[in-house]
């Protein structure tokens, strides 16, 4: 099981980014030469203060925003069919909110990413029960998001991200807005996930006890210019629990990585 | 003692945090509250005074023997409407087609119209000005003009009502389809999502609700420039609505017609706007927070 954390060198990486940046129109400049490269099966966190540039890096990823300067190559098989010179990225992208049409029930909701590929509903029926079945909500298909709580909607968003079975996730703090007891299991149930699945996730969080917790490798950012200051690996093997969530070794890793991360804001005014 | 001093500040937290920053919730919960207690009123409250106004009225003009050409009483009134129902009921059904035609030519128009706004920058830049201008001259002022130029009368009358009705579809549908939430046009432009894909499944439901409220203007608006347009057009024409049976039994001082064909005009725009608050209701029923019953 150990393997599981060591996974990351084994052949080319599902993304590379060389020395990118991205400055806005208004000058600003989100984020400074960051290099990165996501492997196979890879939990990567960006953890950093707000204005870090780790959710732009994420857009950036997704193909959301465009790359000022530098360069992003994805592997062959992970860019898809590229049509029209556009290159069709593997991936599924969660928000920070759960982002679902308040006027489609749950199941249809899901079945957007595949309905937009042009999948008919009984042709994704099965794909589509299988993805709420992932997340736990094969009872809930039929109801429209509204009747939900927070976490269940969170679900749904996720559902709707992994339908398409993607190589990478992209989440941009999921779950943020919610409480302590749903963002464990949340937690636990995304491990759970991307074990069994073997994609990578790339999970923008402002919160190191939940990227210690979760991920392989946390990519410590700062802010003002956003850049990366740091990259720290979990070598921990997976599963991993309430025993890991309570060992020495979990409050040593968060230790670092907070002690890394106060590197990042030595010397920056907080002002929020 | 203890207990009563620790249950008191554990009430009294969250009427604190209440008084200093309401949540939306709870703001929704008063909203809804008074929501439901004033629907209730707006029912019993106007019944009730309606009701008294037509007893006094009745009392009155039977207490003080006013001559019918004066002031009819109610009973009159409805007596009237029986007795000229043929003449009355063709026509309201002129009048009815008239409004519904109008609308509809309306919803086609504003709709297409909110779309190439929504899609092209510049056509609304050019546009809207034009729409503003229609929306702000008093229909009353070119409806002569319109009657002049446009040799069909019926087809001058449907061009008065379109006018009226069709600048709250065209504002409001605007609106709703550039309101779709920004995450979700992410979503589609993150799936490929095609032009047409993203108007139907995304733009097109998150403009129902604003299209809806303006549906619910116009279905009233395309009544008055109905009966405005019809005015003006005088008794002309082979077929003629209820306006035109106002202004001729006005000259005929027939007072009880006139409040009888009134009487229908006022019937017919109650019931196109409880017909457009009850599809409203239907379509939006399910997901917007505007339509829904909230259960306690």
């Amino acid at each position: 099981m150990s393997a599981d954390a060591t996974s990351t060198a084994a052949g080319a990486p599902l993304v590379g980014l060389r020395n990118v940046s991205k400055r806005f129109a208004n000058g600003t400049l989100a984020l400074q030469g960051m290099s990165l490269d996501i492997g196979e099966h890879d939990f990567i966190s960006f953890l950093g203060p707000s204005g870090c540039g780790k959710s732009t890096a994420l857009r950036l990823i997704a193909g959301l925003t465009r790359i000022s300067s530098g360069d992003m190559h994805w592997s062959g098989a992970a860019a898809g069919n590229s049509k029209n010179g556009k290159t069709d990225r593997d991936l599924g992208f969660v928000f920070q909110e759960p982002t679902l049409m308040p006027w489609a029930k749950v199941f249809d909701n899901v079945w957007l990413p595949l309905k937009l590929a042009g999948t008919g509903r009984d042709a994704a029926a099965p794909v589509v029960k299988q993805a709420l079945e992932m997340v736990g909500l094969s009872r809930f298909a039929d109801v429209y998001p509204r009747e939900l709580s927070g976490g269940m909607k969170m679900r749904v968003s996720i559902a709707r991200a992994l339908v398409t079975h993607p190589r990478l996730l992209l989440m941009d703090e999921p779950f943020a807005a919610l409480d302590e007891m749903t963002r464990i299991k949340l937690n636990n149930d995304l491990l759970a996930i991307w074990r069994e699945h073997r994609f990578s996730v790339v999970f923008v969080t402002h919160s190191v006890y939940e990227s210690v917790y979760l991920s392989n490798r946390i990519v410590v950012m700062a802010a003002r210019p956003g850049r990366v200051i740091d990259e720290i690996r979990i070598d921990e093997p997976y599963p991993r629990g309430e025993d890991f969530r309570t060992s020495t070794r979990y409050n040593a890793h968060c230790t670092a990585v907070s002690q890394s991360l106060h590197g990042a804001l030595h010397g920056v005014d907080i002002d929020h | 003692m203890a207990s009563t001093s620790i249950t008191e500040t554990h009430a009294a937290a969250p009427l604190a945090d209440a008084d200093a920053a309401p949540s939306e919730a709870s703001l929704r919960a008063h909203e809804d509250r008074l929501r439901r207690r004033e629907s209730l009123l707006r029912i019993a409250v106007p019944a009730a005074i309606v009701a008294l106004l037509l007893l006094a009225w009745e009392w009155t003009v039977r207490a003080n023997n006013i001559p019918h050409y004066i002031l009819p009483a109610p009973s009159l009134i409805i007596r009237t409407l029986f007795d000229n129902w043929e003449s009355l009921s063709n026509a309201l059904w002129f009048t009815v087609k008239l409004t519904l035609l109008a609308l509809a030519a309306a919803i086609v128009g504003g709709v297409l119209l909110a779309i190439a706004f929504a899609l092209f920058k510049w056509v609304e830049i050019g546009l809207f000005p034009i729409a503003v201008i229609l929306q702000v001259t008093p229909i009353i002022a070119i409806a002569p003009l319109i009657l002049i130029y446009v040799s069909s009368t019926t087809a001058a009358l449907l061009l008065c009502a379109w006018i009226v009705a069709f600048f709250p579809i065209l504002s409001n549908t605007v609106i709703g389809l550039k309101s779709a939430d920004s995450n979700l046009r992410d979503l589609f432009q993150l799936y490929k999502a095609s032009p047409w894909q993203t108007f139907r499944y995304l733009l097109a439901p998150s403009a129902l609700p604003y299209f809806m409220a303006g549906l619910k203007i116009a279905g009233g608006l395309s009544l008055i420039g109905a009966v405005v347009a019809e005015f003006t057009a005088g008794t002309a024409g082979k077929e003629t609505g209820l306006a035109s049976r106002i202004l001729e039994s006005s000259f005929r001082t027939e007072i009880p017609m006139m409040f009888a064909a009134l009487l229908l005009v006022s019937l017919l725009g109650i019931v196109i706007f409880i017909v457009f608050a009850a599809l409203s209701r239907v379509v939006l029923g399910h997901w917007h927070e505007s339509e829904m019953r909230r259960e306690r």
